[in-house]
């Protein structure tokens, strides 16, 4: 069942050879067997999906549930809020949480008649690489539950890998999409800043922060994406653009398409199968009649330093408001100060805090010029790095992530080195532009991800690219036993 | 030579509202330090004459009508509020 795509299970719900109450079943007997190990689910939704299950079984064969996604089951990453529906953000903080209204995403997704099976764990507050930084457990990468599934959206992408929803809801800030959907060999796409609305996603990094979907295929992603995207007056930072039909853009077609493959993404540091990956997958675009070419990113390699300067000053702000005065779990206090300190000195954990304390360091009297400032204008750098490809690339094709997944414990002791594992994503989102990884290869048993990347608000070519791939190769159809 | 001291780490806890002991200090002081370090690695770029982004989208303001709208009830607002008392949010004493 879990091999079958959105357009085929609308199919089988169109024609009656299943009901919704029995999908959604099939999505909770399956977390019920797997779960155990994976450990992507923070909180089920169980009683409350069937009963919605149920209700839309009375619309199947009817005009109302012609959408296509209609009756779907999705898991949610915990920090997008679902109205009375538990959200932690996988912080002890937040264990108590009961949004009261729902992010504009959950709207969209419940206008679309999807049903929300359960709340993804993730790293707290979407800081970390590994899911290893939840407040509550780490979940498990479902091709070898010894290795992190990545992170911070390791839920979303491990309950779509490991066949326990179709899809999923996730959140990129510096990779926490991609780099999960790599780990795990499912396709997640980050898009364009300010395409999908943030309202209702607890902020990180309020500049970076974009949701985006985790999927078995493209052309479920583009479903998804279709579904999501568009302008939103509750966020004044959304786009005010036309969503173009993405679907029309899966063609198969790439023959004259010009791709750029920047030498920084092959460089040293990079696993040997990781590279070997990606050049087998450029030559089978080659195939289908693309062109490439190596061209140069040369500020990548500070691209580390400046996303950790702006995403924790972004967030040592967003995160004042955890403060244990409206919400949350509040620590005993003798006065106000008290409260503050005790609140979330508890509540966070270290990642969390040593975020705010190099945020708060860099935005303090006396450094803000030398570090946030510094960092702010060699984004700029980094930003027209990928304009100056893009004049004259259609897309920029390289790795997701240096190495394939990694094993639990092996760098959650040393912060550095897990932060250069998202040294090939987070230049995308400095630069606010589009990308996906899909699935490219195996190594050790492990998947491997390309990641194709677009100008901003080009989605529409990087679907084309990411889906003509897929359908040349066999790699999406690669799953993990379970 | 260390970019922070552990003096430094207290006063930017302190801004942070967190809560430290020695051995956090210690850690902390130590982690920042080596993070610091990677950033100095920006003094290598001149960017003297570069202009800062702050967002990738040229966004203006964006506005909307002065327009009371509903909300929240009262008791939803508070629905999540550890502490309260007549219909208001409850914290302890602001001053000694």
């Amino acid at each position: 069942m879990f091999d079958k795509s959105i357009s085929e299970l609308h199919s089988l719900l169109h024609k009656k050879e299943l009901s919704v109450s029995e999908l959604v079943q099939t999505s909770f007997d399956r977390i019920h067997t797997v779960d155990e190990k994976v450990k992507a689910f923070m909180t089920l939704n169980e009683e409350g999906a069937m009963q919605a299950a149920k209700a839309l079984d009375g619309k199947l064969g009817t005009e109302e549930a012609r959408g296509l996604l209609f009756g779907l089951p999705v898991g949610v990453k915990d920090n997008i809020v679902t109205k009375g529906l538990r959200t932690t953000a996988s912080s002890q903080l937040l264990s108590n949480f009961e949004p009261l209204h729902n992010a504009t995403v959950v709207e969209r997704l419940n206008a679309a008649e999807t049903i929300t099976v359960g709340k993804l764990n993730m790293d707290e507050f979407a800081m970390g690489s590994s899911n290893e930084n939840s407040g509550y457990f780490g979940t498990r990468n479902p091709w070898n539950t010894d290795y992190v599934p990545g992170g911070s959206s390791g839920g979303s992408a491990a309950s779509v890998a490991a066949g326990e929803v179709f899809f999923s809801l996730g959140s990129d800030t510096g990779g926490s999409i991609r780099q999960p959907a790599a780990f795990c060999g499912v396709v997640g796409l980050k898009p364009t800043y300010g395409l999908v609305s943030r309202f209702g996603l607890i902020a990180f990094a309020s500049s970076l922060d974009q949701i985006g979907a985790i999927t078995n295929t493209v052309e479920d992603n583009a479903y998804l994406l279709q579904s999501i995207a568009g302008h939103d007056k509750m966020d004044s930072t959304s786009a005010n653009v036309d969503v173009p039909d993405y679907l029309s853009s899966l063609t198969g077609d790439v023959k004259g398409l010009r791709i750029a493959v920047p030498k920084e993404y092959l460089a040293e540091g990079v696993d040997e199968d990781v590279k070997n990956s990606v050049l087998q997958s450029l030559k089978k675009l080659e195939e289908l009649g693309a062109t490439w070419d190596e061209v140069s990113l040369p500020h990548s390699k500070y691209a580390v330093a400046t996303y950790y300067l702006l995403s924790s000053s972004e967030a040592s702000a967003n995160l004042a408001r955890f403060d244990g005065v409206r919400y949350g779990v509040r620590a005993e206090a003798e006065n106000l100060l008290d409260l503050y300190k005790k609140t979330r000195s508890e509540g966070f954990g270290d990642e969390v805090k040593r975020r705010i304390m190099l945020g708060t360091f860099a935005l303090s009297s006396g450094y803000y010029d030398a570090y946030y400032k510094k960092a702010q204008k060699v984004r700029t750098l980094i930003k027209n790095d990928f304009e100056k490809v893009f004049e004259d690339y259609d897309v920029i094709i390289g790795p997701t992530t240096p190495t394939p997944a990694f094993k639990v414990g092996e760098k959650i002791d040393n912060p550095l080195t897990m932060y250069a594992n998202d040294i090939l994503t987070i230049p995308v989102n400095l630069a606010g532009v589009p990308a996906i990884s899909v699935p490219c290869g195996l190594s050790n048993g492990l998947p491997v991800g390309l990641q194709i990347i677009g100008k901003h608000f080009d989605e529409k070519t990087v679907y084309r690219v990411a889906h003509a791939f897929e359908q040349a190769t066999d790699h999406h159809k690669a799953k993990p036993e379970l | 030579m260390s970019r922070i001291t552990k003096e430094e780490v207290k006063h930017v806890a302190n801004l942070a509202r967190l809560e430290m002991d020695e051995a956090e200090v210690e850690k902390f002081t130590t982690q920042l330090d080596d993070i610091i370090s990677m950033a100095e690695q920006l003094n290598e770029l001149d960017t003297e004459n570069i202009e800062p982004t702050t967002h990738v989208l040229d966004l203006k303001n964006v506005l909307r009508e002065d327009k009371v709208q509903p909300w929240l009830s009262r008791e939803e607002a508070l629905k999540n509020a550890p502490d309260q008392e007549n219909g208001q949010v409850k914290v302890p004493s602001i001053f000694e």
